[in-house]
């Protein structure tokens, strides 16, 4: 199932037939026609939107509450940057881009390290309980957000972690936790044991197999996981929404910008622009490992 | 400690029961458990009895015991209520509709040669965060047909079915016009007969109506076989008078007047030229009414209001919808990958039709992956939050409202609540846990 799973992957193509005249060819060609027009609409109708919150941010302030953002092209020259320069402007803009940033990569690498040194151990250490323990941690999986936000609230206000960037990562790593160690163990039992057993022979720690041995190895799982945690911190809005105030990410600055009528269009256009770049990048960059991981098992 | 080999080999403790190393391998187990366990139990499994216990106490705090009472509230208050019925529809509609969805685009792009660009153009949403999907639908979503796209593509067809009037706001400058514009028109009061000379004058017409051509209106000659008149703007900077045609006064061309007989039957039409002036030439004797048609004031299209409590719900699916159909596409595209060509053409060989190799064999050996599809996006579904929270304005959030959001309000929005809110949190968990389970059942088949 992984391996056809490539977005970028071509589909099966039709056995070839050889003997095919022209005439058979251009029949089959027309014979396909409606479905070639229709599949162009529907990928059409998926990209416009997105398309439009782009033209939308690079329109004039004084244009965006006049005319809609399809009427840019009888004018194209009307084109202008000064939405995004204004934002660079915007200290709250530019910090919480940065905020959001930290939470990213802080909420990806930790629960990373944290989930490959944890799969590693129900992978190939021996211990009592081991099988139950690994059962009870992707039982975690059930739990949604909703049922710790209230008491972690409590939590971080005695502890002093509410509002930071340390406390959003955190909560970000217990719940990426549960499917990351199920990703990662079910990886690393993967490896071949006579690998690990001639290191350990050779007298190696565990801890230096660990490092020398399985993070190696265990890339390509490491990497799909890597991406999955970097969108899904990177996009989140509920958690910074209740555990932060000053400390906003990109989501929570632009959900504070939102009014009943959309009169400050202008902030949020290039705003929620920039907020969905980065994704998309990392998304384009490296679409392959997204897709396997989304098929390794969907269900956060 | 003389001998070497004993040390390195033999247990320093004889009495640990596990053979050699014990505290060593049990301790080098616990360094690489014990970061996961402590996060694990700080942040997920103390919380989630907290919460459990907390839903039985109220607002006030751990003092304020109350039982039940806060999940009897749950099914009581009716913004909960609707939460709930809301949250119900989303389970109803989306799961199905994202995997058919989803299962017609993975059939069909196997017939196509640019399937990479067509999935990456249905699945780039899945990058983007629930929020911002959000903006860029309530941006669209905007009622005005010259600001939200949608309501501009509704509203080219329907102003191509039903063409705006030309006079969309006009009202008669002097009593001698009558009716109600939108609903049969306006029109003269007294009867006009061959010969006569009808005067409309019409006034409150937006200046952008006025059309680019008008010219200064005047009172045609009579037509001693027919009957000919003048619409115009009874209106000049500074007033004019009401009901005389001075100069300075526009004509409006492209209004369409109507001639009625004696019963209100529209017996011949006529349209006005640059100057406002119509003609209808050689009338048959009797008496006439001349009117303003009701056409010519339709109001242009004003748009659907998606974003009303009525069509909000549907309005956030199309949003939601869009952002997960990718998902349901590459998940079911892989699922299809994996079945065998050969079965396929086997089928088709014994003479099936595509539909019914499609309905008696892919759809059945797809079984497995469309349940998973389905029930991802059940428990997808049951926490929907951020795409309420962007796509509905705060006014129409009430009618909108789902599980999620009704727990953040419940608790974070204003009323602090945390009983209730975690009230709800746990009905959330309660839902989502039997429809999870079947996804870890699935899991523990692979592990």
């Amino acid at each position: 199932m992984t391996a056809a799973a490539e977005i970028a992957t071509e589909a099966p193509t039709m056995p070839a037939e050889p003997h095919d005249s022209v005439a058979a060819r251009i029949g089959r060609a027309v014979a396909k026609a409606p479905l070639q027009i229709f599949l162009i609409l529907v990928a059409l109708l998926w990209l416009v939107p997105t398309f439009g919150l782009f033209i939308t941010s690079i329109m004039p302030t004084s244009l965006v509450s006049q005319e809609g953002w399809w009427k840019f092209f009888s004018h194209p020259s009307i084109a202008t940057f000064s939405n995004y320069r204004a934002l660079y402007d915007n200290s709250t803009i530019t910090s919480s881009l940065r905020t959001t940033a930290e939470i990213a990569i802080g909420g990806t690498v930790l629960p990373i390290l944290i989930a490959a040194l944890a799969g590693y151990a129900f992978a190939w250490l021996e211990f009592p309980g081991r099988d139950i323990l690994f059962v009870v941690v992707i039982g975690l999986l059930v739990v949604p957000v909703q049922m710790a936000l209230i008491p972690i609230f409590s939590i971080y206000d005695h502890l002093g972690l509410f509002d930071t960037v340390l406390g959003l990562v955190l909560f970000h790593t217990a719940f990426g936790l549960p499917f990351a160690i199920f990703l990662l163990r079910n990886f690393f039992v993967g490896i071949p044991r006579d690998i690990l057993e001639s290191a350990r022979i050779d007298g190696a720690s565990e801890m230096r197999i660990f490092i020398r041995l399985i993070l190696p190895l265990g890339l390509p799982a490491i990497a799909s996981l890597a991406i999955f945690q970097f969108l899904w911190t990177w996009n989140d809005l509920i958690v910074a929404l209740t555990l932060a105030r000053n400390t906003q990410p990109i989501t929570v600055a632009i959900f504070s910008q939102m009014r009943e009528f959309g009169t400050n269009v202008d902030i949020i256009a290039p705003a929620s622009f920039i907020s969905l770049v980065v994704p998309l990048i990392v998304f384009f960059a490296f679409q392959r490992y997204f897709v396997q991981g989304l098929l390794a098992g969907s269900v956060k | 400690m003389t001998d070497a080999g004993i040390t390195a080999d033999g247990p320093p403790a004889p009495t640990a029961p596990g053979g050699p190393g014990v505290v060593q391998r049990y301790g080098m187990v616990a360094v690489f458990l014990a970061p996961a366990i402590v996060v694990l139990g700080v942040w997920i499994v103390y919380p989630t009895v907290y919460t459990i216990v907390r839903s039985l106490f109220g607002a006030s705090g751990w003092d304020d015991f109350v039982g039940v009472h806060n999940y009897r509230t749950l099914f009581s208050d009716s913004n909960l209520r609707t939460a709930i019925k809301n949250n119900a529809i989303w389970v109803a509609v989306i799961p199905a509709l994202v995997t058919s969805i989803g299962l017609v685009f993975a059939v069909l792009i196997e017939r196509i040669r640019w399937s990479v660009a067509f999935r990456l153009a249905v699945f780039m949403p899945m990058a983007i965060s629930l929020f911002a999907a959000g903006v860029i639908w309530r941006i669209q979503y905007q009622q005005d047909p010259s600001l939200g796209a949608i309501n501009a593509a509704v509203a080219s067809v329907k102003n191509a079915v039903s063409p705006p009037g030309v006079l969309s706001t006009a009202s008669p400058s002097t009593k001698a016009l009558s009716g109600s514009p939108q609903k049969d028109g306006l029109q003269l009061r007294s009867p006009v007969r061959k010969g006569s000379v009808a005067l409309l004058g019409v006034t409150a017409i937006n200046i952008t109506e006025i059309p680019k051509t008008s010219k200064q209106a005047v009172k045609p000659q009579p037509d001693p076989s027919g009957i000919t008149g003048v619409v115009w703007r009874d209106f000049k900077p500074g007033g004019g008078k009401p009901g005389v045609l001075e100069h300075g006064e526009a004509g409006l061309p492209g209004v369409t007047v109507e001639l009625r007989d004696s019963s209100g039957h529209s017996v011949a039409t006529a349209k006005t030229g640059d100057d406002g002036d119509f003609v209808f030439p050689s009338v048959a004797s009797g008496s006439y009414h001349v009117a303003i048609g009701a056409s010519t004031f339709a109001k242009p299209y004003g748009g659907v209001g998606w974003l009303t409590s009525k069509l909000i719900t549907p309005a956030i699916m199309i949003a939601y919808l869009w952002v997960w159909a990718g998902f349901a596409m590459v998940v079911i595209a892989a699922g299809l990958a994996a079945i065998p060509r050969d079965v396929l053409e086997a089928a088709r060989t014994d003479g099936g039709s595509e539909w019914q190799v499609f309905r008696r064999v892919t759809v059945p050996l797809l079984a497995p992956v469309l349940s998973v599809v389905f029930i991802t996006m059940i428990i997808n579904v049951l926490k929907v939050f951020d795409v309420v929270l962007a796509v509905a304005p705060e006014s129409v959030q009430p009618d909108a409202n789902v599980i999620a959001l009704a727990m953040w309000r419940t608790s974070f929005g204003g009323v602090n609540d945390f009983g209730l809110g975690s009230a709800i949190a746990v009905l959330l968990f309660v839902l989502v846990v039997p429809v999870l389970l079947l996804n870890v059942r699935r899991f523990r088949r692979e592990v």
